[in-house]
């Protein structure tokens, strides 16, 4: 049986109506400024030894994002800890705000298809997110120009655009899952709680468990430990066990887009460093080409957990 | 549409067999209904009877089990656009985004329903005007009443210009007046030849707009037709009819009144009567020809809730009847 007229009629309306509500809401100034905040004093820190560590650098500017300076955490780092903090925020309730709202059944009344309200409320969620990482983006290269005087170089923009362009996939991770949430569960409260629980696990979690159900999974050759080295299979098990966190994934193609002389992700195995000059970097294709498979992992978690929402969203009771 | 087909006799709301399921139990089950165009037609029953899940069927917002349903010619499941595009509908407790103003709300809703910049803003302004919200139009929703939140949504049905306005619950929670300014406002949508369905568990404030109204009972359809055949059907009678008047042998005269079914004597000089008809003229001339002195004659409408109270209490009882 099939639909008369197309399913996302309407969903331009929608996506300007939600983009306009975010944008003026007091939720999403609050989260845009403890990322400001958060990101410029990483900045500055980055900034700081940077400008004491002269070495000439060919990629000065990816400095910026990548650069750690303890106890703060580099700017990139930040961003994968704060990037679900904002989709979440945006997403959380979506579709139960409408329920408990009491419009959901109203809207749906008007000539619309449900793909429209779910389609435009992502796309306008994901643009708002897109936006704010925009303006982080122009502001790190701001101030490289700024302060540390160097016109950035055209292939470490190009880079840094793979960054914005990942981080907005990554936050399109979040973002389902919450919308997801937001679905199943009709308290707002509720599906914020599951959210933020389900962050706060694979970031903080999941990172100290992955290694440990890797030993459980594959138990390293006592071999390897005479000789005072990881089993290969281990650590592999724990490498695949760590993909499963979008984190990760975004961390590792960061890695390989920001920092240009990453040859490999993961355990390195020595016939992938054959013929390789150690600290040369790589081709801008070939980070890229490195960081696919992680950015591939992102859109498919993305798209998963959004055919998921939108199945059940069609099903779904519109009344309270 | 064409205008020419469509008679006035022929239904703009056909339903056969209409049943929705939950798992075992039929909340709606097996229904039929034929509302013509520009009647005012009410669904009535207690909470839980039926009422919505009909009304959202009929808008291909939940799932039908079985049975059929037209809409305007058109099936909700397989066009519900197009059923969407000329139905409005006010669902049960609106709501509305309260940060948004009145007019911005309805031109949300306005865009959705495709409607073009220039003619959106003409037909905003003029539905408010109808619904006498025109002064607050650039106020938040958050401020207004629940009056006013219904008027709003009117005003959204106004603006749509659907052949078919449906409203679930519309006068429930308002006070007195506001729910006789919101039957006055549907009184307005009728003399424009809109069909009205609306659905009500309070009877006594919906019967006397309603043309013809179907009593939900469990997901069924007890009784269907206009309120005073309901009531000769129910009650035996649509008037009661109440007489003061003081003479020998007036109720005995009133009782041979064609068409009076009852004649229960109230005191010595208070009579009350239920008939198939307004008998107060004849009570006149009853009261006069036995040279009795009339001080009052009175006539109650026939009352939903009493026809609703007695078609449920008698159910059990065998069909017991006792006069009104
Ligand atoms: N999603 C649902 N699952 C199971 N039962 C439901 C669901 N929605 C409504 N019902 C039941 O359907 C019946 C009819 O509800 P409804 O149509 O809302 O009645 P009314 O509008 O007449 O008050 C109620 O008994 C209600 O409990
Ligand atoms: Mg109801």
């Amino acid at each position: 049986m099939r639909r008369e007229g197309s399913p996302f009629q309407g969903t331009s309306t929608v996506f300007v109506k939600e983009l306009a509500d975010h944008i003026s809401s007091v939720r999403m100034l609050m989260l845009q400024l403890l990322i400001v905040f958060t990101a410029l004093a990483a900045l500055y820190e980055a900034i700081n030894s940077l400008r004491q560590n002269t070495a000439e650098d060919p990629f000065l500017l990816l400095r910026l994002f990548t650069i750690d300076q303890a106890p703060l955490p580099s700017f990139v780092a930040i961003l994968g800890f704060l990037i679900p903090l904002m989709a979440i925020g945006l997403g959380f309730d979506a579709v139960n705000g409408e329920h408990n709202r009491r419009t959901l059944s109203r809207i749906l009344a008007q000539p619309i298809y449900r793909d429209a309200l779910l389609m435009g409320k992502f796309l306008a969620a994901l643009a708002t997110i897109g936006i704010s990482l925009a303006a982080l983006w122009l502001l790190v290269i701001g101030l490289g120009l700024i302060f540390l005087g160097v016109p950035p170089g055209g292939e470490e923009v190009a880079r840094s655009l793979v960054f914005l362009v990942v981080a907005i996939f990554y936050a399109g991770v979040w973002l389902s899952l919450a919308m997801l949430l937001s679905t199943v569960f009709r308290s707002a409260a509720t599906a914020a709680l599951v959210s933020l629980g389900v962050w706060l696990f694979l970031t903080i979690l999941w990172p100290m468990l992955a290694p440990a159900l890797a030993q459980v999974v594959a138990p390293p050759d006592p071999r390897y430990a005479l000789l005072g080295l990881n089993d290969p299979a281990t650590a592999v098990w724990a490498q695949e066990l760590l993909r499963l966190s979008p984190n990760d994934l975004f961390e590792e193609a960061m890695l390989a887009v920001l920092s240009p002389t990453t040859r490999s992700l993961g355990p390195v195995f020595l016939d992938q460093l054959r013929g390789a000059v150690m600290g040369a970097p790589l081709p801008f294709g070939e980070s890229v080409m490195l960081a696919w498979p992680q950015t591939v992992g992102l859109v498919a978690g993305t798209i998963v957990l959004f055919a998921f929402s939108y199945v059940l969203f069609q099903r779904q009771e519109v009344r309270a | 549409m064409n205008e020419q087909t469509q008679t006035m006799t022929s239904p703009v709301i056909h339903a056969r067999g209409l049943t929705r399921r939950y798992g075992d139990t039929a909340v709606v089950d097996g229904i039929d209904l034929d509302i013509v165009r520009g009647e005012v037609f009410g669904l009535l029953g207690p909470n839980g009877a039926g009422k919505t899940t009909t009304i959202l069927m009929m808008l291909g917002l939940t799932e039908i089990s079985s049975g059929e349903i037209s809409m305007l010619g058109f099936n909700p499941a397989r066009e519900p656009l197009k059923v969407k595009r000329r139905v409005g509908y006010l669902p049960d407790a609106v709501g509305f985004y309260d940060q948004l103003t009145a007019a911005e709300n309805l031109a949300y809703t306005g865009k959705l329903m495709g409607l073009a910049r220039a003619e959106r803003a003409g037909r905003i302004e003029q539905a408010l005007r109808r619904v006498g919200l025109i002064d607050v139009a650039s106020k938040r929703v958050a401020t207004f009443s629940r009056g006013m939140r219904q008027r709003l949504g009117l005003a959204e049905i106004i603006m749509k210009r659907a052949e078919i306005a449906i409203l679930d619950e519309p006068t429930s929670g308002l006070d007195p007046q506001a729910t006789q300014e919101f039957l006055g406002l549907i009184g307005e949508l009728k003399a424009e030849g809109i069909t009205v369905l609306l659905s009500s568990h309070m009877l006594d404030q919906v019967q006397r707009i309603c043309d013809r109204v179907a009593l939900f009972k469990a997901g069924h359809i007890v009784l269907v037709g206009a309120v005073p055949e309901l009531a000769i059907k129910v009650l035996g009678a649509g008037f009661v009819v109440e007489v003061e008047a003081e003479g020998l042998g007036i109720a005995r005269r009133l009782a041979m009144i064609p068409g009076v079914t009852h004649v229960e004597t109230l005191s010595a000089d208070r009579f009350r009567m239920t008939a198939e008809r307004d008998v107060r003229a004849d009570a006149a001339r009853a009261v006069v020809a036995v040279d009795g002195a009339l001080r009052r004659l009175s006539v109650d409408e026939p009352s939903l809730e009493a026809i609703y109270a007695r078609y449920f209490q008698d159910q059990p009882a065998g069909g017991v009847r006792h006069a009104a």
